[in-house]
């Protein structure tokens, strides 16, 4: 057993876990954050991806213990309040998400696209990002369209920042 | 139809909940005392057990228990069925090999269970389970149908000798032979529809949990269909009887057909809750959902087609092996028969049509529905078989596909179906107009100028879909009735609840079914709620599957409403003294036509539950529940073009375009439509160039995860270009066909028939991938 200290969700939390815990099973099992789900346990769907010091990370393939120190995004902390983040308003609005369950590794995914590529976005670069994020219901059709969307208001909301 | 009414696309209601990370599914449950169960599974295809070992096991940190197959037998929980029953031509039964849910004796795929420990965490009862040992005496086994049903071949079940589930017929034999000894032209062809694994991205889950006092047992479960999970678990395998059995389908990731079904693991979690005391938790992971999920598709065909003089097809003989897997899933005897066979005359007058299909057992993960089940199949083989037939008479495709196509409805097939409606040149007009057909030969050849292989392929498809009339289905050998059930609570307030059957995981239920609700009462889909997925809550229903949410379940709803709407327009009658013939309902209000006079809806409901002043004999309460079982299946039909180019130093297919026009008879709310399109033909390009759940010759899984089995991503596929014509469908009043599995029956035979466009070669086997197309470019 090791004690695991990090910052979730700008929260400070202390996780007594065995050491072969892993981040996603800190954060779903320890800390019921259920919204970083599991898909594939093989790092190839991208379900699990939380942000870590501000980089997209799958949460199924390291071990809780490496996150010690660092601060942890998950789906639960990108709104403020009631306010969507543009991503997640994105999703919702160009209907890029149908049963919901790789959703939220997606729009953590995809939020790190944009800001990695800044306003440089286009549809071939968000389908070839997207390479490590699976879903089988929406065809990735409308998930390209809302990340498009989403990089636009983003863009905008930096701007009035 | 009003912002948020029928036609309108309204975003979803349920999505906040998934965007922000609270939807809550099955593994997201955790109950006091929870343990958590590990199977042991088989890693051999077929194998004695000679006996099992569990002492190091028990003695391991938090484990609670190891329960085996043999244990299983001994408390009497019964094995797993197969509900649709299928008479081979003979006339005897389908052969159904004994499928326990834990194997006692005998192992017949690799990741069948054989035993399972509970422990107080996944991990430990992994761990656990590990040491649990097993003694296999490996006997031989077979993966390949061909090999399963030669002379020699390793035999599976005493009860199917030669590994025959049953040889089906369908069609007239004679009229058949007598229009090919008639024929100025044959064309053959034979075909492999490739073995899909369905990956729902959530994988399949269980929490069961008995109370002892109430000797009641509640399940939650990735089910699509609640209520068959129960009445299956209740009345075949002895788990509880109904009243005492709650199965709880709360969010569910995706089901695409794999989770119609009763799996093992659900029964056994049951069973071994009441043995342990305890609720006890199970939670898939990819590689058991690559071994134990239901398989899909995994045909092998050959088929002929005669043509007249005039290119008009006089006949279709058609033999298929279609692979059971190691034993017979739920539903598994009607998807190469009755939901295959009977849509093989495609979009095209063929008077006469013959079709046997043989059942093959493998040693191989049991093969069932999935997206589409049977009719991408029958689909495929179609629409290669006309572009084969094509290239062989000299013909455009898209002209002989005219030449054959149905303009006369209703149309009686000579294989069952009768189909209602439909305008195939319609969506083929829109298919080729949105293409650019006539433009393709010029961009072909300035493809070519670039050293690219340039292919266009056509696919116009026909399903049936609603998987309807109870009456018609039972005839053909189903087990259960497919209705749909809904009921309409207008709580005294004048908000709404409606109890639906249907399931919804991921069509949008919650919003699509609220619109049909503000559309006839003109109240915000905000004032009403979608109850589903609970047994407890939702009267008997069917569930979700062959796009049958809508045309079943949503008729079911609006009988339900003019029921309700009824009885409210003789209380607001009342109410306001007036004809009840005069009433209209308008805005959330019942008005006196032509007159100021109106109640408002909330006023009405009050009034029914108050019962202060209702009209004389009438029974207080605004709550209405209605059964719809429709007349007939429902006929979605449409034109696909795939345009694509091929790259012949590497058999490289990348996508230039991709166009779909639908006929899906009414849209509630396009938005959702097209996504649910969008989905379905990545599923399709996904078997076309992708995805093959591969097994050795010795029934070892070769694709088992997703590092192995290529799911389609993001930069697999194309952007697609939708659109729709409109018959409406007769059968309902709503005028639904219904839109869940059309890109998945429609996309490959476009993919395959564009890429052998290209190739200039006919003879292509899915998955196209790189390697199968250039050595296909490449061959003598």
């Amino acid at each position: 057993m090791s004690t695991v200290k990090l910052t979730v969700n700008g929260k400070a939390v202390a996780v007594d876990v065995e050491d072969r815990t892993l981040l996603v099973q800190l954060l779903r099992d320890h800390l019921n954050l259920t919204g970083t789900h599991v898909g594939c346990d093989t790092s190839q769907c991208g379900a699990c991806v939380v942000h870590m010091d501000g980089r997209a990370v799958k949460s199924c393939t390291m071990l809780a213990g490496q996150a010690d120190g660092a601060s942890i995004t998950t789906i639960e902390g990108i709104a403020k309040g009631d306010e969507l983040h543009p991503m997640q308003a994105a999703f919702r609005d160009n209907h890029g998400l149908q049963c919901g369950y790789c959703t939220p590794g997606m729009i953590m995914s995809a939020i790190d696209i944009v800001q990695r590529h800044g306003g440089q976005l286009d549809e071939a670069t968000v389908r070839q990002e997207l390479e490590g994020n699976i879903c089988r219901c929406t065809g990735y059709h409308n998930i390209v369209k809302a990340v498009l969307d989403a990089a636009g208001r983003m863009k905008v909301a930096q701007a009035a920042e | 139809m009003g912002v948020e009414g029928i036609g309108a696309r309204v975003v979803r209601k349920e999505d906040k909940r998934f965007i922000t990370g609270k939807g809550r599914y099955v593994d997201d449950i955790k109950l006091t005392g929870m343990s958590h169960a590990y199977f042991v599974r088989s890693p051999h295809a077929h194998a004695k057990v000679k006996g099992i070992d569990s002492s190091a096991a028990l003695k391991m940190p938090g484990v609670v228990a190891v329960l085996t197959g043999k244990q299983l037998v001994d408390d009497k929980v019964g094995n797993l069925i197969c509900g649709w029953a299928i008479t081979s031509k003979d006339g005897s039964p389908m052969k159904m090999g004994a499928w326990p849910a834990m194997a006692p004796e005998t192992v017949r795929f690799v990741g069948q269970a054989v035993a399972v420990v509970i422990a107080e965490s996944k991990n430990l009862a992994r761990d656990a389970a590990e040491a649990v040992v097993v003694d296999y005496e490996e006997l031989p086994a077979v993966a390949d149908m061909h090999a399963a049903i030669k002379a020699g071949a390793p035999q599976l079940h005493p009860e199917a000798p030669g590994n025959q589930v049953y040889d089906w017929v369908i069609g007239d034999e004679g009229a058949t032979d007598a229009a090919f000894a008639k024929a100025a032209n044959v064309v053959k062809l034979d075909v492999t529809n490739n073995r899909l694994a369905p990956n729902a991205m959530e994988p399949r889950a269980a929490i069961a949990d008995y109370d002892a006092a109430e000797e009641h047992f509640t399940l939650y479960t990735t089910s699509q269909n609640p209520h068959v999970a129960r009445l299956v678990l209740s009345a075949f395998y002895n788990i509880a009887p109904e009243h005492k059995l709650r199965v709880i389908a709360p969010d569910v990731g995706g089901g695409f057909g794999s989770k119609i079904f009763i799996y093992p693991e659900e029964m056994v979690a049951l069973w071994a809750s009441k043995k342990v005391g305890r609720p006890v938790k199970w939670t898939g992971d990819r590689t058991e959902a690559f071994l134990t999920d239901a398989h899909g598709r995994d045909h092998v065909t050959h088929a002929e087609m005669a043509f007249d003089a005039n290119n008009k097809i006089t006949g279709l003989k058609v033999k298929t092996y279609a692979n059971f897997g190691a034993y017979m899933s739920l539903f598994s005897s009607s998807v190469p028969t009755y939901l295959y066979a009977t849509l093989l005359s495609g979009q095209y007058n063929i008077p006469a049509i013959h079709a046997e299909v043989i059942g093959v057992y493998t040693n191989t993960t049991p093969v069932d529905a999935y997206r589409g089940a049977g009719r991408p199949e029958a689909s495929y083989l179609i629409e290669r078989l006309m572009e084969t037939a094509a290239r062989q008479l000299k013909v455009d495709p898209a002209q002989l596909r005219r030449t054959n196509f149905i303009t006369q409805f209703p149309h009686q097939t000579p294989v069952i179906m009768a189909y209602d409606t439909g305008d195939f040149n319609a969506s083929l007009d829109a298919a080729m107009k949105a293409i650019d057909y006539a433009g393709f030969p010029a961009r072909k050849a300035k493809a070519k100028a670039d050293g690219k292989l340039r292919g266009l392929g056509v696919s116009c498809y026909i399903e049936a879909c609603g998987i309807a009339p109870s009456k018609a289905v039972g005839s053909l050998g189903a087990g259960v009735g497919l209705w749909e059930s809904a009921e309409v609570r207008v709580n005294p307030v004048g908000t709404i609840e409606i109890l639906t059957g249907s399931h919804s995981h991921g069509q949008g239920h919650e919003t699509t079914f609220c619109q049909l609700v503000a559309d006839r009462l003109g109240i915000p889909i905000s004032q009403v709620s979608i109850v589903h997925g609970d047994t407890d809550k939702v009267q008997f229903g069917m569930g979700t599957y062959g796009s049958r949410s809508a045309a079943v379940g949503l008729t079911a709803i609006l009988k339900a409403m003019e029921k309700m709407e009824s009885k409210a327009k003789k209380i607001a009658a009342h109410a306001l003294e007036a004809s009840e013939a005069d009433i209209v309902i308008e805005n959330g209000e019942f008005k006196v036509t032509g007159t100021d006079k109106a109640i408002a809806l909330p006023m009405v409901a009050l009034a029914a539950y108050t019962a202060h002043n209702l009209p004389d004999g009438m029974e207080p309460g605004l709550k209405e529940s209605a059964f719809y079982d429709p007349t007939n299946f429902t006929f979605p039909a449409g034109a696909y073009i795939c345009e694509l180019e091929v790259d012949p130093g590497t058999g490289k297919t990348s996508f230039v375009n991709f166009v779909a026009a639908d006929d899906f008879g009414r849209l509630i709310n396009p938005m959702i439509v097209e996504g649910q399109v969008h989905g379905g033909l990545v599923q399709g390009i996904g078997q076309a160039l992708l995805e093959h759940a591969i097994y050795d010759a010795n029934g070892q899984p070769v694709t088992a995860s997703f590092m192995d089995y290529a799911m389609p991503r993001a930069d697999d596929v194309p952007s697609f270009n939708l659109s729709h014509t409109t018959t409406l469908c007769p059968g309902n009043p709503l005028g639904i066909k219904g839109c869940g599995e059309a890109g998945a029956i429609g996309a490959s035979a476009a993919v395959i028939n564009a890429i052998t466009d290209a190739i200039g070669k006919n003879n292509l086997e899915m998955p196209a991938t790189p390697d199968r197309v250039w050595r296909t470019i490449h061959a003598a």
